[in-house]
């Protein structure tokens, strides 16, 4: 039924193949047509699965698990590695929003990187990455999930330094490369964990994913295994796959490299940075969310509360930070972090192993503000590259009255910014309203924290509007030319964003509402049942009402010609705006630990081990054989007289001694 | 009737002719000479000991016979090879060849 889902993922590779090696003798449009058109054929692949899965009927009321394809790609005694495409809800969801988003960043690449050296070259990346993610959305098991995580992870590397000439842009796509594969060791050191102990790579224990039906009852041998394994290890296997999860994702502490990925192209930082391959973490606890809420549920409260740290301090950071692409890239962390808490706080009820209706609606809310975010902050992003299209510069402080110049840019972005910060009737809030009304479920303390981020999302959000489109203009910055809407091939991948957003979120909230069924949760749900969304009306009341209040104060603080009000605010507390500027030293601190501590204290002395001792003992095996053979070349002199007279001599002493004998 | 020890006398005379020109001669083809002289004087052994110690019995000029042969074979490659060093090195000096053990 789902045979053609192999086209998904092959035809991205096949692009990325011909683009990455034949690319170079193209002309920049037809490479980039060649790209754009196979994922247009993945983005109708994509929406024909997502139509036919959901269209296919329920079995007891939940959705089927189908997997067209699964082999075994290295069988190691009872474990094996397979690879293979597997369709369940949140994966064809996933296979939606990543086909959508890359099929708009293709599209709108055309007019942002027109004319830019090495077009052909960033193509081919974009297919590399699409393929890979992909392919972590679809993978069969934890290993497979495992490969195509880190191809992700090399495909945001090529593409963070795709500007490789300068300096800054090596330097952030080597942090990003090292910091994610740091906690890339911790995912792999999980996964090994728990094959070990459970002799298995599957994502739950319902079983072994078989090819061309759901699953197959595993083993008593390994249920047991899992039963004894339940104890100590799944959690831990689990809490190492989260932290694997937390470096992609961009979660305090592992958060530093994601604001220095700014650097690569913007639609790139639309793709990856924002709305597809930051969420993988997400998805991987999405994934595993079985074993989570069965073995682990009490280390579930790691999740939520990293993630309503990050949460916190990633919203305090973007309040103070004057590069537009930072803010938004620290505004994706909160959101991430937003995600996050929603799972971890989808804790199972009283009703022991039965997932009751709250700890539906966490997961429920995690995957729909996914899905939502992915969205509205690809055409945020969007925006902000048309911005810096016609300003040249990431500064907010060279930017100021652009809504005369750039109407359609402006409009687009104010929705974004609309659903972002949770006003009704655009999708941000829905999905928002859903995680807030899951946390104050969880627990009131973090229901509320969450609400006042919100409300502080709100607020950098429009400080960020208004400085980019309202405002003093900067006349000087315009000397050169006045800035202009950018072409029709990236405002169009804007209006689609939008009218994304505005439509899921008038539907949904409309639908909350009156109580109309068929809205996300219907689609996507913990226990793959049919979920429908209930509006609880004091919490939506509440975060309205806060999201307002906080748009206004953003309004009277930035909107004016001179802003007395922030510069008071500054002056009185430099100190503060400074640290937050800085990112509270996050960066510093990850230097002086691993510069300082690491580097000098373990790595220094290893490295000397290493180069005296380790290297010595070669090298002194490596000489000493060459001695010896530089000690007996002489005899192979070549001379055929000089072995002659060797042998005579031989013959002549051996035949001597048996005369003697 | 000449006594053995003659025979024995002359051959090994011829044998180290042999095995000093194969030491002393620079030049292939006089090593090759060289190397026949060898092989002829083993030859007069065989002869003068089949005929004189064991009259009845043929093995000795068998063996003779055998080792005209190989000779023949043997001069046969050895001259390909000199010939191809020829060309190659434009000599017939042993000396020339030394490289070839690289």
């Amino acid at each position: 039924m789902f045979s053609y889902t192999i086209f998904i993922m092959l035809l991205p590779l096949l692009s990325f193949l011909v683009l990455g090696l034949a690319g170079m003798k193209m002309q920049h449009k037809v490479a980039g047509l060649i790209g754009t058109c196979s994922l247009g054929v993945v983005t109708i692949l994509s929406y024909l699965t997502a139509f036919q899965y959901f269209g296919a009927d329920r079995v007891d009321g939940v959705y089927q698990t189908f997997v067209p394809y699964n082999f075994t790609w290295l069988p190691l005694g009872n474990l094996h590695f397979d690879l293979g495409i597997l369709l369940d809800p949140i994966s064809v969801m996933m296979l939606i929003v990543i086909s959508t988003v890359s099929l708009m960043v293709h599209i709108y690449s055309f007019g942002y990187m027109h004319g830019e050296k090495g077009f052909q070259r960033y193509y081919a990346f974009l297919s590399l990455f699409t393929m890979s993610m992909l392919g972590l959305v679809l993978a069969t098991n934890i290993f497979q999930m495992y490969m195509f995580w880190e191809l992700v992870g090399v495909s945001s590397y090529l593409l963070i330094g795709f500007y490789y000439p300068l300096k800054p842009a090596i330097a952030a796509s080597k942090k990003a490369f090292i910091v994610t594969r740091f906690a890339d060791m911790f995912f792999l050191v999980g996964i090994l964990t728990f094959g070990y102990f459970v002799d298995s790579f599957s994502f739950s224990f319902a079983g072994d994913i078989v090819m061309g039906q759901g699953t197959t009852p595993f083993i008593e041998s390994n249920m047991a295994k899992a039963v004894t394994a339940g104890g100590f290890i799944i959690p831990t296997a689990l809490v190492l796959m989260f932290i694997g999860g937390a470096g992609k994702s961009a979660m305090f502490p592992l958060h530093i490299w994601l604001p220095d990925a700014m650097e690569g192209p913007t639609p790139v930082s639309a793709l990856i940075h924002a709305a597809t391959m930051v969420v993988a973490g997400v998805f991987q606890i999405a994934r595993m969310f079985p074993l989570w809420i069965q073995y682990a549920p009490e280390a579930m409260s790691i999740i939520v509360w990293v993630g309503v740290f990050t949460a916190f301090y990633a919203a305090a950071v973007a309040c103070a930070q004057s590069d537009i692409k930072r803010v938004l890239a620290f505004s994706t962390i909160s959101q991430i972090a937003f995600m996050m808490v929603a799972l971890g706080v989808s804790l199972p009820g009283h009703h022991g192993a039965v997932l009751d209706n709250h700890a539906q609606l966490g997961y429920m809310a995690g995957m729909f503000h996914l899905f939502t975010h992915a969205m509205f902050k690809a055409c945020l992003f969007l925006g902000a590259g048309c911005i810096i299209h016609a300003v040249h510069s990431n500064e907010m402080a060279l930017m100021g009255g652009l809504r005369k110049y750039m109407p359609v840019t402006h409009v687009t972005f104010l929705i974004s910014c609309l659903a972002i910060a949770g006003i009704p009737f655009f999708s941000g809030f829905s999905s928002k309203d859903e995680i807030i009304t899951a946390c104050m479920a969880y627990s009131p303390v973090v229901g509320w924290i969450m609400t006042g981020i919100a409300a502080m999302t709100a607020f950098y959000m429009f400080r960020l509007y208004y400085g980019i489109f309202w405002g003093t203009e900067n006349v000087e910055a315009h000397t050169h030319h006045t800035p202009h809407e950018a072409p029709l091939s990236m405002t169009v991948p804007l209006i689609v964003l939008c009218v994304i957003t505005c439509g899921v979120g008038i539907y949904t909230t409309l639908g909350g509402f009156l109580g109309w069924g068929g809205s996300f949760g219907s689609f996507v749900s913990a226990a793959g049942t049919d979920y429908t969304i209930h509006f609880d009306a004091q919490v939506a009341a509440t975060s309205t009402i806060i999201a307002i209040l906080s748009i206004c104060l953003a309004t009277y603080i930035y909107k004016g010609e001179s802003q007395p009000i922030a510069d008071r605010l500054y002056k009185t507390f430099p100190k503060l705006h400074r640290a937050a500027y800085k990112r509270f030293y996050q960066d510093e601190i990850w230097q002086y630990v691993t510069h300082r501590i690491i580097f000098r204290c373990v790595s220094t002395p290893i490295a000397w081990f290493d180069r005296h001792v380790v290297d010595g003992t070669f090298n002194f095996m490596a000489w000493g054989a060459n001695e010896a053979g530089e000690s007996i070349r002489p005899w192979q002199s070549g001379d055929v007289r000089q072995y002659a007279v060797w042998f005579l001599t031989g013959t002549v002493a051996l035949t001597l001694i048996l005369l003697c004998i | 009737m000449i006594p053995i020890e003659c025979y024995f006398a002359l051959s090994a005379l011829l044998f180290f002719i042999g095995v000093y020109g194969f030491v002393t001669r620079r030049n292939l083809i006089a090593m090759l000479i060289s190397v026949e002289l060898v092989l002829n004087a083993v030859d007069i052994n065989f002869a003068a000991i089949n005929r004189l110690l064991y009259p009845g019995a043929m093995e000795g000029m068998f063996m003779t016979l055998f080792v005209i042969g190989v000779a023949a074979a043997e001069s046969a490659v050895a001259i390909a090879i000199i010939i191809n060093v020829y060309r190659n090195f434009r000599s017939d000096s042993v000396d020339a060849i030394q490289n070839m053990k690289r």
